[in-house]
């Protein structure tokens, strides 16, 4: 997942190695991509929640997730744009914007973030999770593209329990569906053993990955877990869990962030490091990526860090203990697709987020609510109110978008915003005395 | 004598308040914004400082002895011939401004003579316009002079055949630099001095007052800017806070027992939840879409051609109530017309979406976490009775019998929280 | 006042009741519980055959003020659930013990969730259909769900599982269905005599009876139409209405389609009656029939997946089937499942050259000026351009 940089210079003394190591794997990556055709490497498309990166990779298939590219189009200023193209081409100003930028990318030459086009997918993995929109969107795709598709249906936890049953089910289409198709798409026999492999490096870059969004339970926090948690979570979410080289990224960024608590520094942010922080925020929904720094920087100009997020969950929950585990490869993949953030119940949900907000010492819960989003957005305003009484900590309340500029107003958000931070400082100093 | 200053910047006003050390209201203003928010601010200030004055020649009358018709009549008359001679100031300003516009363009060397004519008759009425009783479309300098000289300009197009949208074009030119230009210090006792030389019969113990309560040090200790324009306030950042606040803060100053405010502004509505101690403990924006906001009467009176201030009244007289369930700006009017076409009468359409205006401000405020006793309706549409009879039937059907406070000050909420914020600031610094 | 006239007339006073008199009519004289489900599909054999009552809950219509529910929801969802929860909250499901929400959207979904949270002591179970159609592994999975509901059925009180009563039950449901087929066709082969404002109320109010009340219903109905010799044929456009199967128009709009110009021939708006194109199967084991019947004898929709399928193909052969003129796509504003879908149903009808119009409605809307504006147009160039 490429990040653009930041035109500041950075905080001094650290190296951010890791910062550097990631924009080599996603460079690498699409520069892959790029010359799939040459090469004759098989690519799948899919979706970040419930993600088989690694059941792809022991099949040799690179992954390609066009929420990454939407959200890369956005951030590169071009969505608007190609919303505009799908929206002319008769799709509803209702629906979601990922979908819209996606087909207006692709009918302008599917041109991706390193400047290098995409290839066509040569299957679709329809991992059915979390989000009804992911239905519709490859249904869409096929059609576009003319290409196989592989459903994979996650059941949704609405008991907040995985039954035998539900994990029965989605183990059954991946053994019995999913692999002979692979097989088929990659050429290749399908490789236990390497999977397990996978896993297990999967499993070790979690255990790195949930210390550095722990870290954030100290005072000051060494992290932002939304803004600058898009980025920590970029290779475990998208096309390189599982890899060698992914381990390594999550041993350096978790050596960096020891680093930083070490020496009592405040998190990296784009006008460098956070000094004063005045504010521990919990954050429930998406970030918006059109004004992604713009908006960063309303929570670091008045010294709100947010120490911990549900987006950051929603290409797999690993902060309540669970890993993939290499001794049950199929099974682990099963569980770890419904444990998926927006797969969970609404109960389920409001507990993690009020969990959070103790946890973490948090002032309080903030919403981000997505026009696009329906399976965040449907019931944001009761998780609020019912996080608000568990915790007794305020909460606040934001709109904005995912990808469409139109939606995204400043002014409307730096005021709640800052209403929201004076808030929770006129209930610390106990107002007028 | 410390005084505390709030400036609220809103979208259509700019208010002020000015607090005493005991946190007693000296004096309040009010002034139309303007695009030099600096400028707005400062009169808004300039306006509030004024009452202030007038308020402490009230408290010196009152150890005059004077009775106490004869010292309203006097206070009265003093304010009205003051508020004259201001207006013949910014008159004053307003000739030269517009006579240079006219004299630097070679091609409205036409209208400089229908200038001089409506110039002309505007300063011969003024002293007319306030008159003792005289009622006055408006106080501010703006809104008068505008229609005077509107109405006048349509009269001069005809006799000297000038094209009246260009006398207006130099109005709207000739306002906007009026308007940009600060008043300066001092004013008051310019203004109030020429009040009181033109005031035949002013009793004595008036002008001994004026002069006591002239020379009061008034220091501004410390000030507090809020509103919806205040990104780009000309306040330092430690000396703004968030409207929410001042909101809140503001309400419960003018009602302590108050626990929930709704403010319909035009261009937003707040639903704030507050505690005894007048902090915000939650708060929902409409700020997105207008539908739920005082815009959209706005939209509703120009569809029917009626004046903002003529809806409520008329809604009033409704007495079956058409449900109109389009929330939505844009199909308001749509709804209307058909309504309109089918025979429905005004009034009952108006009844109508009153309701749907105050449906959308519950909600809200059930989001913000409900409706509590005591419950504060502020903002333009507070002075609605239609309004106001729709939310008090809601309010009693869902959440019971609670005390409804309207204030007829309710516009200066927001710049008396402020105010008060300063003042804490100010003691808290030199605590 | 006419017998047809009387029974229509009281089945919209039924839909129109948010309150659900008749499901509290069933709970006194027969003592069963009653447990509302949300719109599309559910296997409602199954709570009649445990002696429950299935209650259709498809909003709350056009003269429903919203006070609390719109405090739930954000201005960018769809109107049916702000609905559902106001006349949860003001008392209105009192009589309900509980509720169903199938797999529709993220909206109904979630919604299952929040009914739990703000409704802890009655049932509340989301039905997750499976969108792999295999038999060994969806149908599996399918069949586990549907032990389960009957589990949590008899657990909050309902009558215990038993195979013949589910068998009995789906015969009742068959012959039910077989009574909406011959409407269908009625009103396929000749639409004056069955205008859809009427058969609409008529279907929508027996999701509030049980099913062999229904019936009987529709035989009457059925009858009354075949008596009313006065309805006679007009030059009206014949056009299939698509995209309203969970939040439903309001019924002014229906009426609206049908005054300007248009005779509705085919119709989602009640899709549960039509979910099962056939019969289910009577013998052998009721839930695998109940669970074979999903699997492959069930309609093409937005809400399920299409697969191998060609998207909009199955939407073609219903035009072709019911000779319908045109296709007006009216799908609820924010609608994720219409609207997702309505680009490629729009292809197909382009590609088959169909011609078609398209508009959104809320369940609320108060004005159909537009609409009706919009309707009419394109039924007139129907009629005008049909024989080019």
């Amino acid at each position: 997942m490429a990040m653009p940089e930041t035109r500041e210079t950075k905080a001094p003394a650290l190296k951010d190695d890791s910062q550097l190591q990631q924009k080599k794997m996603i460079a690498e990556h699409y520069r892959r991509l790029a010359h799939a055709g040459e090469t004759g490497e098989k690519n799948v498309y899919t979706f970040v929640p419930g993600n088989l990166t690694e059941l792809l990779r022991s099949f040799d298939l690179l992954p390609v997730l066009p929420e990454i590219n939407a959200l890369q189009s956005a951030m590169r200023g071009k969505s608007r744009e190609y919303i505009a193209i799908a929206e002319k081409l008769g799709h509803s100003e209702d629906v979601c914007t990922y979908v819209k930028c996606d087909l207006g990318m692709m009918k302008s030459g599917n041109v991706g973030p390193t400047g290098e086009p995409l290839p066509k997918p040569d299957l679709l993995l329809l991992s059915y999770t979390g989000c009804f929109t992911f239905m519709k969107w490859f249904e869409i795709l096929k059609q576009e593209y003319d290409c196989p598709v592989a459903m994979l249906h996650v059941p949704y936890q609405a008991d907040g329990k995985i039954t035998d049953q539900m994990r029965s089910y989605v183990v059954k289409q991946i053994r019995e569906e999913l692999i002979p198709t692979l097989s088929r798409l990659s050429g290749r026999a399908y490789d236990e053993d390497r999977l397990k492999e996978l896993l297990r490096n999967s499993a070790q870059a979690e255990d790195d990955l949930v210390f550095v969004l722990e870290s954030a339970k100290h005072r000051p926090s060494p992290i932002d877990a939304y803004f600058g948690g898009v980025y920590y979570i970029g290779p475990i979410f998208t096309a390189f869990r599982g890899t060698k080289d992914a381990v390594e990224y999550y041993r350096a960024l978790r050596s960096e962030v020891e680093d930083r608590i070490q020496r009592g520094l405040g998190p990296v942010t784009p006008d460098g490091e956070l000094k004063n922080e005045r504010f521990r925020i919990v954050v429930e929904g998406p970030p918006n990526w059109t004004s992604f720094h713009a908006f960063w920087r309303m929570f670091a100009d008045e010294g709100a860090v947010v120490v911990a997020s549900s987006y950051t969950k929603v290409g797999g929950v690993y902060d309540d203990g669970f890993r993939h585990d290499p001794d049950h490869p199929i099974e682990t993949l099963a569980d770890y697709c419904m444990g998926c953030y927006t797969n969970l119940a609404l109960p389920a949900r409001v507990a993690m987020l009020a969990k959070y907000v103790k946890d973490y010492q948090a002032d309080g819960l903030l919403v981000h609510s997505i026009k696009s989003c329906n399976s965040f957005s449907a019931g944001q305003l009761m998780i609020l109110r019912e996080v608000e009484e568990r915790t007794g900590k305020p909460g606040g309340f934001i709109e904005s978008d995912l990808v469409d500029p139109r939606y995204f107003s400043a002014a409307n958000i730096k005021n709640r915003l800052e209403s929201y931070f004076q808030m929770i400082e006129q209930k610390r100093t106990g107002g007028l005395s | 004598m410390k005084a505390y200053v709030g400036i609220d910047l809103g979208s259509t006003t700019t208010k002020a308040v000015v607090l005493g050390e005991d946190g007693g209201m000296l004096g309040r203003g009010i002034t139309n914004s303007r695009s030099n928010y600096a400028v707005a601010c400062d009169v808004a200030l300039s306006e509030a400082l004024i009452n202030a004055r007038f308020g402490l020649i009230a408290g010196e009358l009152d150890r005059s002895g004077l009775d106490t018709d004869a010292k309203s009549e006097a206070l009265a008359a003093l304010e009205r011939l003051f508020r004259k001679h201001q207006y013949l100031e910014q008159l004053r300003v307003f000739c030269g401004i517009s006579r240079r516009i006219v004299g630097s363009d070679l091609l409205a060397r036409d209208q400089r003579g229908a200038l001089d004519e409506i110039l002309a008759a505007m300063e011969a009425e003024a002293p007319a316009l306030y008159a003792p009783g005289a009622s006055r479309k408006s106080d501010f300098f703006r809104d008068l002079a505008g229609s005077r000289y509107l109405s006048l300009a349509e009269v001069c197009a005809r006799s000297k055949r000038v094209a009246f949208d260009r006398l207006v074009g130099l109005f709207d030119k000739t306002i906007l630099e009026v308007e940009n230009v600060s008043a300066g210090d001092g004013a008051f006792v310019a203004h109030a001095e020429a009040a009181y030389r033109d005031f035949t019969g002013a009793p004595e113990a008036l002008g001994l007052a004026l002069a006591r309560a002239t020379a009061v040090p008034l220091e501004v200790a410390a000030s507090v800017g809020t509103g919806y324009g205040r990104q780009t306030l000309p306040f330092p950042k430690e000396q703004i806070r968030s409207e929410i606040l001042c909101h809140g803060l503001g309400a419960h100053a003018m009602f302590p027992a108050t626990r929930t405010v709704l403010d319909i502004g035009g261009q937003d509505t707040k639903a704030i939840q507050v505690d005894g101690d007048g902090i915000v403990t939650s708060f929902q924006m409409n700020d997105r879409c207008a539908a739920g906001c005082g815009r959209y009467l706005g939209y509703i009176a120009d569809e029917m051609n009626l004046g903002l201030h003529e809806l409520g009244p008329m809604a009033c007289a409704s007495t079956r109530p058409v449900r109109i369930n389009s929330t939505c700006t844009v199909f308001a009017g749509a709804e209307l017309r058909e309504r309109l076409s089918l025979g429905e009468k005004r009034e009952d359409i108006l009844a109508g979406l009153h309701r749907a205006i105050i449906l959308r401000a519950m909600s809200l405020l059930a989001r913000s976490g409900g409706i509590g006793d005591e419950f504060t309706f502020t903002g333009g549409v507070a002075k609605n009775p239609a309004a106001v009879d729709a939310l008090a039937g809601l309010v009693r059907d869902n959440y019971g019998k609670l005390t409804i406070n309207i204030s007829p000050n309710s516009i200066y909420t927001g710049a008396l929280g402020a105010a008060l914020f300063a003042r804490r600031d100010a003691q808290r610094a030199a605590a | 006042m006419s017998p047809l006239e009387e029974l229509v007339g009281q089945a919209e006073a039924l839909i129109r009741d948010n309150t659900l008199p008749s499901v509290r009519r069933y709970k006194e004289a027969t003592g069963g519980l009653a447990i509302g489900y949300m719109p599309v599909y559910v296997p409602r054999e199954i709570f009649e055959a445990q002696g429950v009552l299935p209650v259709g809950i498809f909003g709350g219509g056009e003269d429903l003020e919203i006070i609390r529910g719109d405090a739930f929801y954000q201005s960018y969802i769809c109107h049916i659930p702000r609905s559902t929860i106001e006349l949860g909250l003001n008392g209105s499901y009192e009589v309900l013990d509980g509720m169903v929400f199938p797999a529709i959207c993220d909206v109904i979904r979630n919604l299952s969730g929040m009914w739990k949270l703000q409704f802890p002591a009655k049932l509340s179970r989301y039905l997750d259909v499976p969108q792999n159609f295999d038999a060994a592994i969806g149908g599996r999975f399918y069949r586990m769900e549907l032990e389960e509901l009957t589990r949590e059925l008899h657990a909050h009180g309902a009558q215990p599982y038993d195979d013949d009563a589910l068998r009995a039950s789906i015969a009742a449901y068959n012959e039910n269905r077989a009574l909406v087929r011959q409407l269908d066709d009625a009103r396929r082969l000749t639409p004056w005599t069955i205008p859809t404002s009427e058969l609409y109320v008529v279907l929508r109010s027996a999701l509030l009876m049980p099913v062999k009340e229904a019936t009987a219903l529709f035989r009457n109905y059925l009858g009354l139409v075949r008596e009313a010799t006065g309805r006679r044929p007009l030059d009206q456009a014949r056009v299939l209405v698509t995209g309203s199967f969970c939040e439903q128009p309001p019924l002014g709009l229906i009426k609206t389609l049908e005054r300007s110009g248009c005779y509705i021939v085919d119709d989602e708006f009640l899709q549960i009656h039509r979910w099962i194109k056939g019969d289910i199967e009577t013998t052998g084991d009721p839930l695998d029939a109940l669970v074979k019947a999903f699997l492959e004898d069930a309609i093409e929709s937005p809400v399920r997946y299409i697969g191998d399928r060609e998207k909009g193909a199955e939407l073609v052969a219903r035009v072709r089937a019911s000779s319908a003129e045109g296709v007006l796509f009216c799908a609820p504003s924010f609608c994720d499942p219409a609207l997702l879908d309505q680009p490629m149903a729009v292809k197909a009808m382009d590609a088959a050259g169909i011609p078609w119009t398209a508009f959104k409605y809320a369940e609320n809307n108060g004005q159909f000026q537009v609409i009706r504006e919009q309707a009419g147009t394109f039924a007139d160039s129907i009629k005008l351009w049909s024989g080019v």
